[in-house]
């Protein structure tokens, strides 16, 4: 029966492999193969303005009330804590931050909150601070409320799901155009953007929390006469809570990432916008003190707020909660008092922090000089080596121009024997040798000049293969949006880059993987900085890829590299250890040496793991592709900035779902049910 | 067969009873799909399978008196907690019924069966099932909570009921603290804080090492001299439900196969699976001499024996010559006379013909 299906599947894969070979012969003939017929396509960003914008214009008197009635509270917040001295919040941190991470982090926050003061961003770090603090409380009640409703309610939980992953997909630039025009420019329509991406984690962890409570402990409160109500609030919940904390600092870490993305929109005089306004006009050294602002911000809540989630092992208890309580309290009431009567108190050092930038701008300078040999000669081989082969193919790459000769009919022919004799050496593993095949043809041609009704055979197949009809529909619906609307080649441009980030970073990646869950030497030091890198906003990882490669796609890359490295890191190196000891003690017993109890034991029964860091990577490269347009890519994450840059909700809406379309069809192909 | 000389369980009410009780999993049923009256169980049983469906409990049927330690036993996957949590309906069965006091406990309403739960039953569960979050006190105050207790009122109760399981000085305690044997006492603690008359433990000590499972066992024996719960105990190991029971039901595959005391699951097995579940359990420490006395008063002289006593008793009385004995009644059985030679035959297992087994 297996067997049977096995067979039948590399039929149809092989039939369309012919297909597509027709195709990609018959493309210079056909002029609709090579590119989607101009005539048919239908201005789809147009209808969306005439369907979304009367909405949002009537919606608008509505919004920019409430815009104004968040301003209050979000200025009072902002004010307050710029008016508290800062010595006096930094010593709050310490306290709290001894209580909850130990002396060790505690003196880490101090230091960066004088860091802080002394490159002069104090008021930036209040400011995205308070938006942070006033957009979590929504965005946790309203998660807890989603993923509680989901609970009680399982029917609701497949529309639930399908939300979540289009808020958390959909990317922000696209739905901050319509929040900015019916919220209006300020840092109302920027908070609701952090509070709707930041809802999907709370919801999530909170229904993975109420799932899995231990059935027996919800006999045992049932049996002990417990109401549904009483159920769920002294039972469900308490034994949840540690789940939903998980949740708390998700979510914190989802909204500080998108206060610092929104930043964009500008006006509200917080860190994220210093960072990008240095990055605009190319002061390095700027944006690098700012960046460190972030990296600072971000650890200190992740390391709060995870302390909540797993009962602070590190946290000294100097004294019980309630007096630790009382005491700031105190102090906080007495930096006040104290601003109150000398009100020129702020104790911020005056201009410190432009003429440090000054300093280091240059030092950067001399440095980005000195080393720009090494990294040109990098990106100039990955560029001509390996991404303009995979966007125009090796047809096009061997020309004068990229790799400095012509292209003759033997190498083609060389080309084509290479490729068959990869399949025939695999031919015991269909599936690997039609792989082959497939790669070799995508690469004569190029992915930008593959012929569209390729791209769309594959992707039914697969859709089809892995999840039936119901993925095929999304497929469908997807391409045919895509296709329709003019923008296959932009986001042709975002498969090739997403694609070619996803394979450095699972080659990478998984390399380090390994290394870390075979040398607990290696793990030691790759741990905490793969922690670091997941809570670091995803604005961050522009700067040193900025530096060192300036504008362009390749920077691009760079960017959505470094954020997306983590998963295949950190999946592999569980995945691997988390091989059962007597599976590995039965195979070295049998003679098995290292390399083959890697290969044959622990990689496979590593599978599920290091698959589900591979869609982890697609997901995060995805979602960087919009933040990484911000450095010059020509994919549809620019299709949404530039939508964002016209105010066009209609062009924003339909890229934004394009993006946010081809992540979950990405993650539901990975994610085999 | 000859009747046993063991009277049949005493002349107490009957606590709660089922009559044809049947859980069955997978599609819901339809309504022509319902077992006859008097038809055979494994011919509904067939035609529940064929159209895809799991019955989890076939037929099951008993009764359990006031004040009696009833054992269900049976291996993984017999239906032993399916039984027990359709008893408590924490499941709800999908024909026969159930009866609380002489109420269908069946009809119940979510209310009532609040209340019943409340206030008529206890349950102890095999992974203790405690609050992760509250401590031993706040544990087993917890149902208290749930009625609506003041604080004071509760803990005092809740303080009664450590001292009774022997955990005074623990009370602080967070549940991941305390080894397997204290979480289990707080359990029972738990579940006997509302003061129930029916108590259900659902492998309570299987969870427990062995030493401990044995000294357990032991102090639940006191606790029950002194509470007079009736009890439904559930278990997979036989030498517990034999050491424990009053009454023991063996369940096969969500049939009941045999209900009888201890002995006569011993010496008259319904079938062979239940011979060969009592082929590793030690007759001379189960059966009373009353068991295996035979009617007749006939022997003068013999040596004088009550009936309640363990068989084990005789044994050093045989090694010194005694041949006949004369049994006297006492407790639920009745006099009669016993042979050593007939002692021997049944501790080796050889049962003469006049025997049933």
């Amino acid at each position: 029966m297996m067997s049977r299906l096995r067979l039948s599947g590399t039929a149809l894969w092989s039939l369309a492999l012919f297909v597509c070979l027709a195709l990609v012969l018959l493309a210079p003939l056909l002029p609709w193969i090579a590119a989607f017929p101009r005539d048919l396509q239908l201005p789809l960003a147009d209808w969306a303005n005439l369907v979304l914008n009367p909405v949002f214009s009537t919606l608008q008197p509505l919004g920019r009330g409430f815009a104004s009635g968040i301003d209050i509270p979000l200025r009072w917040l902002r004010d307050f804590l710029l008016f508290v001295p800062w010595p006096a919040f930094a010593f709050l941190l310490f306290l709290v931050a001894l209580r909850m991470a130990g002396p060790g982090f505690a003196v880490f926050a101090m230091v960066t909150q004088i860091y802080i003061v002394a490159v002069g961003y104090w008021p930036q770090t209040m400011n995205t601070f308070a938006i942070v603090l006033l957009s979590l409380p929504p965005a946790i009640l309203i998660g807890f409320a989603l993923g509680a409703a989901g609970h009680r309610w399982p029917r609701l939980e497949g529309p639930l799901t399908a939300l979540l992953d289009l808020m958390q997909t959909f990317p922000a630039f696209a739905y901050l155009i319509p929040l900015l025009i019916v919220f209006g420019f300020g840092p109302a329509a920027g908070m609701i953007a952090s509070v709707i991406f930041a809802i999907p984690p709370m919801a999530r962890n909170t229904i993975v929390g109420l799932r899995e409570v231990p059935v027996v402990t919800l006999e045992a409160a049932v049996m002990s006469g417990a109401t549904p109500t009483q159920l769920f609030w002294t039972a469900k919940l308490p034994a949840a809570a540690r789940q939903l904390l998980v949740g708390v600092n998700q979510t914190t870490m989802a909204s500080l990432s998108m206060v610092i993305i929104v930043a964009i929109i500008g006006g509200f005089n917080d860190i994220g916008w210093e960072v990008l306004s240095a990055m605009r006009s190319a002061e390095l050294g700027r944006s690098l003190l700012a960046g460190v602002v972030i990296v600072a911000l971000a650890v200190t809540l992740d390391r709060i707020t995870r302390a909540l989630a797993t009962g602070s092992p590190n946290g000294v208890q100097l004294l019980p909660d309630r007096a630790l309580a009382a005491v700031l309290g105190v102090v906080l009431c007495l930096a006040v008092v104290l601003r109150l009567a000398l009100p020129g108190l702020d104790l911020l050092p005056p201009g410190v922090g432009f003429a440090t930038a000054k300093a280091l701008d240059a030092q950067l300078l001399d440095f980005v000089r000195w080393s720009d040999p090494v990294f040109s000669a990098l990106r100039d081989a990955l560029n001509y080596g390996v991404i303009l082969p995979l966007r125009i193919g090796f047809a096009a790459s061997a020309s004068p121009m990229v790799w400095g000769f012509t292209l003759q009919p033997w190498m083609i022919a060389v080309y084509c024997i290479a490729i068959a004799g990869t399949a025939l050496l695999l031919f015991r593993r269909p599936a690997w040798a039609l792989l082959a095949l497939f790669a070799g043809l995508v690469c004569y041609t190029g992915l930008a000049q593959f012929p569209w009704p390729c791209v769309v055979i594959i992707a039914l197949l697969g859709a089809a293969q892995v999840r039936g009809l119901g993925l095929v529909a999304v497929v469908l619906i997807a391409t045919l949006m895509i296709l329709l609307s003019g923008m296959w080649q932009p986001f042709v441009q975002s498969l090739y880059l997403t694609a070619i980030a996803v394979s450095i970073c699972v080659v990478i990646g998984g390399m380090i993987g390994i290394a870390a869950a075979e040398n607990d030497r290696v793990s030691r030091i790759v741990r905490p900085i793969s922690d670091t890198l997941q809570t670091l906003p995803q604005f961050v990882f522009l700067i040193p890829a900025l530096m060192l490669f300036r504008v362009g796609e390749f920077t691009a890359l760079i960017a959505i590299v470094l954020y997306a490295i983590v998963p295949p890191i950190r999946y592999v190196e569980h995945g691997l250890r988390g091989v059962p000891g007597h599976l590995t003690e039965a195979a070295v017993q049998m003679g098995a040496n290292r390399w083959q109890l890697l290969r044959d034991v622990k990689l496979p029964l590593a599978g599920p793991a290091i698959r589900l860091g591979i869609n982890q990577t697609i997901m995060y490269a995805i979602s960087m592709l919009v933040i990484a347009a911000l450095v010059g890519t020509r994919d549809l994450g620019q299709q949404v900035y530039v939508a964002l840059g016209n105010a066009n909700s209609g062009l924003g809406f339909v890229s934004g779902l394009s993006i946010a379309l081809l992540a979950i069809i990405a993650d539901r192909m990975l994610r085999k049910s | 067969m000859r009747p046993s000389l063991a009277a049949k369980p005493g002349p107490q009410p009957v606590k709660i009873a089922c009559r044809n009780l049947w859980k069955i999993y997978g599609p819901p049923l339809k309504r022509d799909l319902a077992p006859g009256p008097g038809a055979d169980p494994e011919d509904f049983a067939q035609a529940l399978r064929a159209t895809g469906r799991i019955p989890a409990l076939m037929d099951a049927s008993f009764e359990v008196h006031e004040g009696e330690i009833f054992v269900i036993m049976g291996l993984s996957g017999s239906g032993k907690s399916t039984l027990i949590r359709c008893l408590t309906r924490l499941i709800d069965a999908e024909f026969g019924e159930v009866r609380l006091d002489g109420e269908d406990l069946m009809a119940a309403k979510p209310r009532d069966l609040i209340n019943i739960r409340r206030h008529k039953m206890g349950m102890v569960f095999q992974n203790f099932g405690l609050m992760p979050h509250l401590n031993v006190l706040d544990n087993v105050a917890y149902p208290l909570k749930l009625q609506g207790l003041t604080r004071s009122e509760r803990e005092a109760r809740a303080r009664q009921m450590i001292s009774l399981v022997g955990l005074e000085g623990r009370e602080d305690a967070l549940p991941h603290r305390l080894s397997g044997g204290q979480q289990q006492r707080v359990g029972i603690a738990r579940s006997l804080a509302v003061e129930p008359d029916l108590w259900f433990l659902d492998e309570p000590f299987s969870a427990l090492d062995p030493m401990i499972r044995r000294q357990m066992q032991d102090e639940f024996l006191d606790l029950q001299r002194r509470l007079h719960k009736t009890i439904v105990f559930i278990t997979h190991d036989i030498a517990e439900a034999c050491r424990l029971a009053d009454r023991i039901a063996i369940l096969r595959d969500g049939r009941i196969i045999q209900i009888g005391t201890p002995a006569d699951l011993l010496l008259r097995p319904a079938d062979d699976y239940v011979a060969k579940f009592t082929a590793d359990i030690s007759p001379s420490s189960i059966l009373r001499v009353g068991d295996i006395a035979e009617p007749g008063q006939d022997t003068t002289g013999a040596r004088e024996v009550a009936a309640d006593q363990p068989v084990e008793a005789l044994l050093a009385d045989i090694a010194t010559g005694t041949t006949e004995f004369s049994v006297l009644p006492a407790g639920k059985y009745g006099g009669g006379t016993l042979s050593a030679a007939r002692v021997l035959r049944i501790l080796a297992r050889q049962n003469d013909g006049t025997d049933g087994a």
